[in-house]
């Protein structure tokens, strides 16, 4: 079932074809047709690493918006959300219940690159009324995963 | 200190029968081997590769924060009992009675003490298969009773037989005790095989041990509680735990659900020589019990797609290994070799640093089988039939 490669294929992107047909039993050439279908019909959408940049040089520097949208007449939120969406910027942007219409999250450089793109960009779209930026000082985990590796446990190698 | 009196002397120290008949594991200089050899991957451990699901292990903690840190009723905590009956009887539609009919003890392994302790007298004899699990015939041992092993053999899945059985009643046989899904096989009993046992149990009056530990485990296959069939909650010790599907091991606790009579004969001596369970303990099988079963159909489907691969795996080296549908064991047939299991299992580590089983360590019929546990990384897995193909390339004979 499409299901299981799904499950399998988001734990480890980089399983193939024959490992995920050993895995489920499946015939190989069907778990093959399954993707492919998957990635055309954009149910798969991409294959991607979970990085933890804070290891490296690369200074990267996210922050959550929450953005107020005043209702406008004839333009929906979908249309806000995609003219604000439309920046590469916004790795996500969200719909969400609560004080808040919209949840971006923002990416970049350094914390005046993001403060810029807020002022400059954000806030001047027609419809949004107000935002509220929170700086992510430090993450703990992400899509899943804890970013300081835990500790291994041991195992007794033999148990009868 | 004067060179007399650094001397000691060595006192011979006096070691019952008891102990001295049990029989040191089979497969000591494995083990000695084993210690002495780094870096290996093992298909060898009896246990999942998960930690506690984080609630189960959460509620333990705060327990233990608020200073729950007393003994518990000899019995088990009350909402535990009445939860595991509420759960036997969703699962299975069993009524426990959980004041009279239920006990919590630590981890099946007591179980099984307690069980044949209260039900055995000297020389009375309980009908086992072979292979199975190791504590078997130890725990029968230990209660003056006689273990019986009946073959059984990978041409019918490793299922014991209704008809064996009956051919090897005594006057002397007092119970029948099944572990399955199986340690070590990974084979499951059918429906059908169980209700011929039970007619079997009925006819000659026979209390059935059902050691059901991996009942969570199962795959493509429906688990059928030995107790659930029709009047065999009056012949049936029903024994349980938390170690395998919840990913309890080191939290050691189990049950065992029994007639009235049975659990108050387990209860007396459980109270005289273990007092409770570890209370925290308890909290957790209580949150695991509470919690719902999510992350066991979890675990569950991820062991499943390893099972795949190993059988799978194992095949295409070219050893015959029949589907097990229980536990997370694969029991492949190394015959091909020409070795024993203990020299396959030894060699195999020297020389290609993989642990597993020997099967002749669970009896006599599994000799010319090796214990592979899938209950590691699928990486680990795929590593470990490299170099067991290898091996088995190097020396096949058939
Ligand atoms: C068949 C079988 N029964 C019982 C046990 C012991 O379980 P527990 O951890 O509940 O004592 C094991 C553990 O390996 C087992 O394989």
């Amino acid at each position: 079932m499409l299901k299981d490669i799904l499950k399998i294929l988001e734990s480890d992107a980089r399983a193939t074809p024959s490992q995920i047909a050993a895995m489920t039993g499946m015939p190989q050439a069907e778990v093959t047709k399954l993707i492919k279908k998957a990635q055309r019909d954009r149910t798969i959408l991409k294959y991607k690493a979970i990085i933890n940049w804070d290891k490296t040089e690369n200074e990267h520097v996210f922050a959550w918006i929450g953005v107020r949208l005043e209702p406008q007449k004839d333009v929906g939120f979908d249309s806000i959300a995609e003219r604000i969406y439309r920046f590469p910027q916004a790795r996500s942007v969200y719909l969400v219940s609560g004080t808040y219409d919209l949840l971006v999250l923002v990416t970049g450089k350094n914390n005046h690159e993001i403060a810029n793109f807020v002022s400059q960009k954000l806030s001047h779209i027609e419809g949004v009324k107000e935002t509220v930026t929170q700086f992510i000082l430090k993450r703990y985990k992400e899509d899943g995963e804890v970013m300081e590796g835990t500790e291994e446990i041991k195992r007794q190698a033999v148990v009868l | 200190m004067s060179k007399q009196t650094g001397i000691q002397k060595h006192r011979k120290q006096h070691i019952s029968q008891r102990a001295n008949q049990l029989s040191p594991s089979g497969i000591r200089k494995f083990f000695d081997l084993l210690s002495s050899i780094g870096g290996i991957i093992s298909l060898g451990v009896g246990e999942p590769d998960f930690t506690t699901p984080w609630h189960i292990r959460e509620a333990a903690i705060e327990s233990i924060e608020k200073g729950q840190t007393m003994y518990t009723s000899n019995s088990g905590m009350p909402e535990l009992r009445k939860e595991l009956a509420r759960y036997l009887k969703n699962e299975y539609g069993i009524d426990y009675d959980p004041t009279s009919e239920l006990l919590i003890t630590v981890g099946v392994s007591e179980a099984l003490d307690l069980a044949m302790r209260a039900t055995l007298d000297h020389g009375d004899e309980v009908i086992l298969p072979d292979p199975s699990f190791v504590a078997y015939k130890s725990c029968v041992i230990l209660a003056e009773g006689k273990p019986m092993s009946i073959p059984t053999y990978e041409a019918s899945n490793f299922e014991i037989n209704a008809a064996d059985i009956e051919a090897h009643i005594t006057p002397k046989t007092r119970a029948i005790l099944i572990g399955y899904p199986s340690n070590p096989t990974g084979a499951v009993m059918s429906r059908e095989q169980l209700v011929k046992i039970a007619a079997v149990a009925r006819k000659h009056n026979l209390t059935v041990l059902s050691d059901e530990i991996y009942c969570k485990l199962v795959y493509g296959v429906e688990h059928t509680c030995f107790a659930s069939l029709p009047e065999m909650k009056e012949h049936t010790i029903l024994l349980g735990g938390f170690s395998k599907a919840f990913a309890m091991t080191g939290w050691r606790v189990g049950y065992a659900a029994a007639p009235r009579e049975v659990i108050t004969a387990m209860t007396k001596i459980h109270q005289y020589t273990m007092m409770c369970v570890s209370t925290m303990g308890q909290v957790a099988a209580l949150e695991a019990l509470k919690g719902g079963q999510d992350s066991v159909i979890e675990m569950v489907e991820d062991y499943n797609r390893r099972r795949l691969v190993i059988v799978k795996g194992l095949r295409e080296i070219g050893l015959s290994c029949f589907e097990p549908r229980g536990a997370f064991y694969a029991f492949p047939s190394i015959k091909c070799t020409g070795m024993t299991s203990e020299e396959f299992a030894e060699n195999l580590l020297t020389e290609e640093k993989v642990a597993v089983v020997p099967g002749s360590a669970f009896g006599k019929c599994g000799e010319g089988y090796i214990r592979c546990c899938y209950a590691t990384s699928l990486s680990e897995i795929e590593e470990a039939l490299n170099r067991m193909r290898r091996f088995v390339n190097k020396y096949r004979k058939t």
